[in-house]
């Protein structure tokens, strides 16, 4: 049992000094490589850049080792980066596919124990006892934010509610009658319940037990952090966790809220520069890059991850001398996030392209409009037409095609050929314009 | 019975009218009426002109996307109440004007119309001995 009045959920491994930590990271990096070679894909690597696990000798030595991406899971879809058993797998999500080949991500029960002790480890940290109620308002089914922090929510004691995202009234009902005092959601939902409750009457801080909330899984500006603080009446830490590394718990903000600590007796953190690929200085920005330490199904090494972000420090009044890194500033590929989905450009053209009343030209606007993140698709008239009920069925029309293929309603617009920018060489698909990244 | 009319989509941005006018102007081309409703995000511009093929085609070479479409155009005395008698007589056989404009030409009122039935629009006009405007 652990002490409740104690602020770590686990002591041990939170409180390790720097020197602690990268020993740490260097025996279970040499442990990872190993499992790692059960696979043909990394025999495969280490063979082509002539590499053996005796190479690797200190934590440095980390950066001889071959770079993971998306692409490579999508290639070797579905069980290609295995690296035991199908038999040994209890768990399987997958990424949606949309672009491609869906990524398949394996669980053994030991990785899933160790996904539930990070994301315990997170809410714990952040002042959640097994007396709390938690309300995980974020979607299930493959995302793994709803399996990810009901185990985690689970394992470390409290009462769970898988209300899963949607509708706000029952949401509400539950939050009162059920006493919750901690709702995970993305920020434009937990926007959306202030609005409703808002509408009910529902004052947060005199009708609720709420006493904190995890918001992530899509980017959102510190300025919008603290317009949810101050309409819920609470505190909202940052949550950051990808479906590769096994869904949320890979960093979380402490009670600092200065930056998000990443557990690095978990994961290697790298931030590299995207076009080098060579490390930038603590403070730059870079693209993060995340090499699993404990994982037995699939472990992944030096993972480019595409997300933008910075080291702030290596040390905290928390304790805590696992790294801290800003908030994601955004991608180091064309890929979108909004309202917690994964947005490709290349999707919206595949759509706009199968009317044949429209051009070639079309550009994507991200906006914050009263805090929610909308699309606005543009796109271009080739056809003329002398009949507005056709030009308002065509809008319709790309309204509904892009709804079913990136699972968001977009703001679609019409515009007369040659109005669009056509830059040169690469044309600019998207511009994002939300408070986030100003 | 029928006249070209050119349909030309404008976004409602301010310099969108005026480049089609320009082109217009340039190629010497004069309108002879026009009309444009005002929508939230874009408007269909429409209009009879002379030589509608030229300036079709020299809209076309501006790089301007523009429809070319015939519309009903009838001739009533320049009288009250003429335009009332001939609505009506669609209105009774049951068909719907989609749109309709008008203007005095040569002393003539003009109503310029498209209906949800053009064949049977056609029938109307040939039964009730309307005059259409030559093009």
């Amino acid at each position: 049992m652990i002490d409740n009045n104690s602020p770590y959920f686990n002591p041990k491994n939170e409180t390790l000094t720097r020197e602690q930590i990268e020993a740490l990271q260097l025996e279970r990096l040499q442990a990872t490589i190993r499992q790692c070679l059960k696979n043909e894909f990394y025999r495969k690597k280490f063979d082509e850049l002539g590499i053996t696990p005796d190479d690797i000798q200190t934590l440095a030595d980390v950066r001889k080792l071959p770079f993971t991406t998306k692409q490579d899971l999508r290639d070797t879809y579905p069980f290609g980066m295995a690296c035991v058993p199908l038999r040994d797998c209890v768990r399987l999500h997958s990424s949606s596919g949309t672009t491609g080949n869906p990524t398949v991500i394996l669980h053994t029960q030991k990785d899933l124990d160790e996904w539930a002790n990070q994301v315990a480890r997170n809410l714990w940290m952040v002042g959640l006892r097994p007396d709390d109620v938690f309300q995980n308002s974020s979607g299930y089914g493959m995302f793994t934010g709803g399996l990810g922090f009901q185990y985690g929510a689970e394992r470390l004691g409290m009462l769970t509610v898988p209300a899963a995202a949607g509708n706000s009234l029952r949401q509400i009902k539950f939050i009162k009658d059920f006493g919750t005092t901690c709702i995970h959601a993305v920020p434009s939902y937990v926007t959306r319940l202030y609005e409703v409750m808002k509408e009910q009457g529902v004052d947060p801080r005199r009708d609720t037990k709420l006493k904190g909330l995890a918001i992530g899984a899509e980017p959102h500006s510190e300025e919008q952090r603290q317009r949810i603080q101050d309409m819920m009446g609470v505190k909202a830490y940052n949550s950051f966790g990808m479906s590769e590394m096994c869904g949320p718990g890979v960093g979380f903000e402490c009670p600092e809220q200065n930056g998000l600590h990443f557990w690095e007796d978990y994961y290697i953190v790298e931030i590299v520069d995207p076009e080098t690929l060579e490390p930038v200085p603590d403070g730059e920005i870079g693209e993060l890059v995340l090499t699993t330490l404990c994982r037995e199904a699939m472990p992944l090494l030096r993972y480019r991850t595409r997300d933008l972000t910075r080291v702030l420090g290596r040390t905290c009044p928390c304790g805590r001398n696992h790294i801290r890194l800003d908030r994601m500033r955004g991608r180091s590929d064309d890929m979108m996030v909004l309202r917690g989905v994964n947005i490709f450009p290349i999707q919206i053209e595949k759509v706009l392209m199968q009317f044949s009343e429209l051009g070639n030209n079309y550009l994507i606007t991200l906006t914050t409009d009263e805090d929610n993140d909308n699309m606005t698709v543009e796109v271009e008239l080739a056809q003329p037409t002398d009949d507005y009920k056709q030009l308002q069925n065509l809008e319709r029309d790309i309204r509904r095609r892009l709804k079913d293929e990136i699972l968001l309603t977009p703001i679609v617009k019409l515009v007369a050929k040659g109005t669009l920018p056509v830059s040169e060489g690469k044309a600019v698909r998207v511009v994002d314009k939300r408070k986030v990244y100003q | 019975m029928t006249i070209p009319q050119l349909s030309i989509f404008i976004e409602n941005r301010s310099g969108t009218l005026i480049k089609v006018l320009e082109v217009l102007k340039q190629a010497n081309i004069q309108i002879i009426a026009s009309t444009i409703a005002d929508t939230a995000e874009y408007g269909i511009y429409r209009i009879i002109c002379s030589e509608p093929t030229r300036a079709c085609e020299e809209l076309k070479n501006a790089g301007i996307a523009v429809a070319i479409s015939d519309v009903f155009a009838i001739e009533l005395d320049d009288q009250p109440g003429r335009a009332a008698d001939a609505v009506k007589m669609f209105s009774e056989a049951g068909i719907s004007i989609t749109y309709m404009y008008s203007f005095l030409l040569r002393s003539k009122g003009i109503l310029i119309f498209r209906t949800d039935d053009n064949a049977h629009a056609a029938q109307v006009i040939q039964q009730n001995n309307l005059k259409s405007m030559t093009p």
